[in-house]
């Protein structure tokens, strides 16, 4: 068991101490980054004590520490999964080659603008969520806001280990640049457009740890397959932080569901498109919920890029990105003759076609995602179906407001039908969240910041963090 | 785990999991699996090593139902939500859920038996238990092994430091390990364990080379004229040899995390260990934090008296110690309810405070006498004491 250093200043189970090159590049980073943490992390509660999850060890007893910590003083760190000898690569043309523990020369470019996009997306979650501390609807809801702002903190510290420590002075100029760029500038915005829109409410942070952190999932798991070696070690190990971040949006939505469908039931209230009577009882309205939904599943869509990519096919090929769960999948790993059904627009009809199935990498990995994100909403149904209301979410079709890929601007409506010759912005008008929509949300967003006490829009949870109860002080908020 | 028949089963609350897939892909022993619906434990293959509980982000994992027949994997995978234990089961469960080691759990019964049913302070961490059992226990190396107390006093306290090589045991400050004293082949009954309190923090006696300290008196009388099996066995290792180690136990006498916390320590002897502990915690991570740690400290004479010179050389500002000295020469004996008693007035003070915590460890005799102190000094005792136990901040382990 490699065991991290927790009193260095950068806690480590990779040697830091012995590699003075990458200790002085970390070390110079260092100070930026705190920089644009005090300027751009989440906004007035630097000084309060966080009840955060920390890792102490890579191993599974090591891993999920709890303790009071202030968010500036957070551990971040460099952490790998423990790394197996013997691996091989799993798929592409080195296919049963020994892992690399290097970057191989002809791949240099390509590696390093994965690592670039995957490592751009961390810092930019965190700008997304700068302004949420300020509503939050519990003590316990702004803990988990505050451990997903330090662990994606710490994700960019992953990625820009891997550069510096594999990419010479190109890896530290790029480490730089990560920490210049920001979400939602017109000058210097993220890479990705979904890391530029605003994360205004708590509905729309639920939303986007259900629907965007798990396209980090997806994302984080294909590389974690990868040739590479560091690469596939250090995304393993972000995988076990990635899930308690779907954890919050999941249960975050379906918390929202559970208030909404108590407070109908407790007034007996039996439509749930009464939304003007739903909403006097200071709870979200379902539709409104849809339209949410709607958005963020369709925005998320989007960060898959286009159905066919040739970048997606040469990062297969040279096995630096492989597919989601790739060492579980029983074909050839190689891809040169199988076939993929790819959904394309044919006039107005969206038909099914089989493709080579090298070019259609994307359109696999956002398959995968759609229908895990499909399993989600059945389980958030249930919470309906169980308190006894008649309504049920649901996904909008693929095709639905895509500013990517085949179905981009194309008129699809959230059932999948296509209305040739109306314009894109009149079909997905109505399916989305409207100002008076955002406006009712916005008015429902009062911190609260009292033990045990919960926002009437937000059910308690069912089980809270690390065994405690519910009313547990998970901030301290005096400084 | 298996109880006259019946079967401690591990599921899945399927109300709460979100389907991360993490703890499938952190099970060493691939016990658990999934479908499209839900992720299931197989009985037929978990072996309870608890690997997959740290990391659920959800605490769905950590579910657990005494059974007569395990629930299959085919049932699970249909399971809206976890079914309610079998009615005859349930003071079982009960049972099993405070230790799943019997025998260590008799010991520390036993520790506890006049002490309250405290619940753990709020913000202390969540423990480990049973990670090593005794048919799996952990070989710990000797690394050191050092008399704390003055040579040619009648008290040997040893320190002794064990590595624990590439596995995973993870203590918290208060937790006990038991110890397997060695054991005669032709004995078919297996040997008994003893407890001994961790003295060091969780991140070790020497930070990140994964070890642990005990403090270990010589009992060289057992009452039966006999000495002391384990204590001896432990005090005679030299560096190098091995010593089979089971627990982590004890998931109560546990330390607040939280900085702002106040620590009244009472101890006398080798009660001191999970006190140092917790010290050392505070002295490594939050030295400057608000919390005040006040020591209450036992023992015939200064040179009996365990750890004194490194004691000595804490800060002032860390930690206030109140020794008690009942046979040193030129002064008057005092005991350490002698030492409560002088105290009172700025005891009562900081009980008044919620982040106040009150530890007790050591001899059984010292818990009758402080107690009476505090009766008599503190009008409403009784009361408060009720409402400490209540609160997780009054904590009792003596033997």
């Amino acid at each position: 068991m490699e065991l991290i250093d927790y009193d260095a200043q950068i806690p480590n189970n990779v040697a830091l101490a012995s590699d003075d090159r990458l200790k002085r590049a970390l070390e110079q980073w260092h100070p930026g980054y705190l920089n644009w943490w005090n300027q751009m992390g989440p906004m007035g509660f630097n000084d309060s004590e966080v009840y955060l999850r920390t890792a102490t060890g890579v191993d599974p007893k090591g891993w999920a520490q709890f303790q009071y910590v202030k968010m500036p003083e957070y551990r971040w760190g460099i952490f790998l999964a423990p790394g197996d000898p013997e691996r091989k690569i799993g798929f592409g043309e080195h296919f049963g080659e020994p892992v690399w523990q290097e970057v191989p020369g002809e791949y240099r470019a390509m590696l390093r603008r994965l690592l670039v996009v995957q490592g751009d997306t961390e810092p930019a979650s965190v700008e997304q969520q700068r302004h949420l501390g300020a509503t939050a609807p519990s003590l316990y809801d702004l803990r988990n806001l505050f451990q997903v702002n330090v662990e994606e903190g710490r994700h960019l510290w992953a990625m820009v280990y891997l550069l510096q420590r594999y990419f010479g002075r190109d890896g530290r100029e790029e480490a730089e640049a990560l920490l210049t760029r920001r979400s939602g500038d017109d000058d210097r915005p993220r890479m990705l457009g979904a890391f530029n829109e605003e994360t205004p409410d708590w509905l729309s942070f639920f939303m986007f740890t259900f629907f965007t952190d798990r396209d980090g999932k997806y994302q984080l798991e294909a590389l974690a397959q990868s040739g590479f070696d560091p690469l596939a070690r250090t995304t393993r190990f972000m995988l076990t932080e990635e899930a308690h971040h779907m954890f919050v949006g999941e249960s975050g939505i379906g918390r929202v569901i559970e208030a909404t469908a108590t407070a109908m039931i407790a007034a007996h209230i039996d439509d749930p498109t009464d939304v003007e009577r739903i909403r006097s009882l200071n709870v979200i309205d379902l539709p409104t919920l849809q339209r949410y939904l709607n958005f963020h599943f369709s925005v998320s869509l989007d960060l898959f890029g286009a159905e066919a990519s040739s970048n997606a096919a040469n990062a297969f090929a040279a096995g630096l990105k492989g597919r989601f769960n790739e060492h579980k999948i029983d074909d050839d790993h190689r891809l040169t003759n199988s076939t993929y059904p790819v959904l394309r627009l044919e006039e107005t009809d969206i038909v099914n076609r089989n493709e080579p199935a090298l070019s259609v990498l994307n359109a696999r990995l956002r398959d995968d995602y759609a229908n895990d994100c499909t399993n989600g909403v059945k389980r958030w149904n249930k919470i309906l179906e169980k308190a006894g209301v008649d309504y049920r979410l649901s996904l909008p079709h693929v095709g639905f407001h895509r500013q990517v890929g085949e179905f981009q601007m194309a008129p699809i409506d959230p059932s999948g039908q296509v209305h040739k010759g109306v314009a894109f912005h009149d079909i997905v008008e109505g399916h989305l969240p409207s100002s008076d929509d955002r406006a009712f949300i916005t008015s429902l967003m009062q911190p609260i910041y009292e033990p045990g006490s919960y926002a009437s829009w937000i059910a308690p949870p069912k089980v809270a963090i690390d065994n405690k109860p519910g009313d547990f002080e998970f901030v301290r908020l005096h400084g | 785990m298996t109880t006259a028949g019946l079967v401690r089963q591990h599921l899945i609350d399927p109300e709460v999991c979100i389907r991360c897939n993490t703890c499938e892909e952190t099970c060493p022993i691939d016990a658990i699996t999934h479908n499209d619906d839900n992720y299931v434990v197989d009985p037929a293959i978990c072996a309870a090593c608890g690997d997959c509980l740290g990391p659920c982000p959800t605490g769905a994992i950590d579910s657990w139902r005494i059974v007569n027949t395990p629930h299959p994997i085919d049932a699970q995978f249909e399971w809206d939500m976890l079914p309610a234990n079998d009615a005859e089961v349930d003071d079982l469960e009960e049972q099993e859920a405070d230790t799943l080691d019997s025998e260590a759990g008799e010991l520390l019964a036993l520790a506890h038996q006049f002490a309250p049913k405290t619940p753990p302070p709020a913000s202390a961490s969540t423990p480990h238990l049973n990670v090593a059992t005794r048919r799996n226990p952990i070989v710990a190396t000797v690394v050191g092994n050092y008399r704390i107390t003055a040579p040619g006093t009648d008290s040997d306290v040893h320190h002794i430091v064990l590595d624990l090589g590439g596995d995973a045991f993870p203590i918290l400050e208060g937790q006990s390990v038991g110890v397997l004293p060695p054991h005669d082949p032709d004995d078919q009954r297996s040997p008994a364990i003893r407890l001994y309190s961790v003295c060091s923090p969780r991140d070790g006696e020497r930070p990140g080379h994964n070890n642990l300290a005990l403090t270990v008196k010589r009992v060289i009388d057992n009452g039966h004229g006999l000495p002391g099996l384990a204590s001896n066995y432990l005090c005679d290792r030299e560096r190098g040899d091995t010593v089979s180690l089971i627990g982590p136990f004890g998931d109560t006498f546990l330390m607040p995390m939280d900085p702002a916390s106040n620590l009244i320590m009472i101890c006398t002897g080798t009660g001191s260990a999970p006190f140092r502990a917790m010290t050392e915690y505070r002295r490594r991570h939050l030295p400057a934090g608000p919390g005040k740690l006040w020591l209450f400290f036992g023992a015939r004479t200064r040179a009996e008296l365990p750890y004194f010179g490194p004691l000595m050389k804490l800060e002032r500002s860390l930690i206030e110690i109140e020794l008690c000295l009942s046979r040193e020469e030129g002064i008057p004996a005092r005991h350490v309810q002698d030492g409560l008693r002088d105290r009172l007035a700025e005891l009562k003070v900081l009980l008044d405070q919620e982040s106040t915590y009150l530890y007790l460890c050591g001899v059984k005799g010292m818990e009758g006498s402080i107690r009476s102190v505090l009766t008599e000094g503190i009008d409403d005792w009784d009361l408060r004491e009720a409402k400490l136990i209540e609160e997780g901040r009054l904590h009792v382990e003596t033997y």
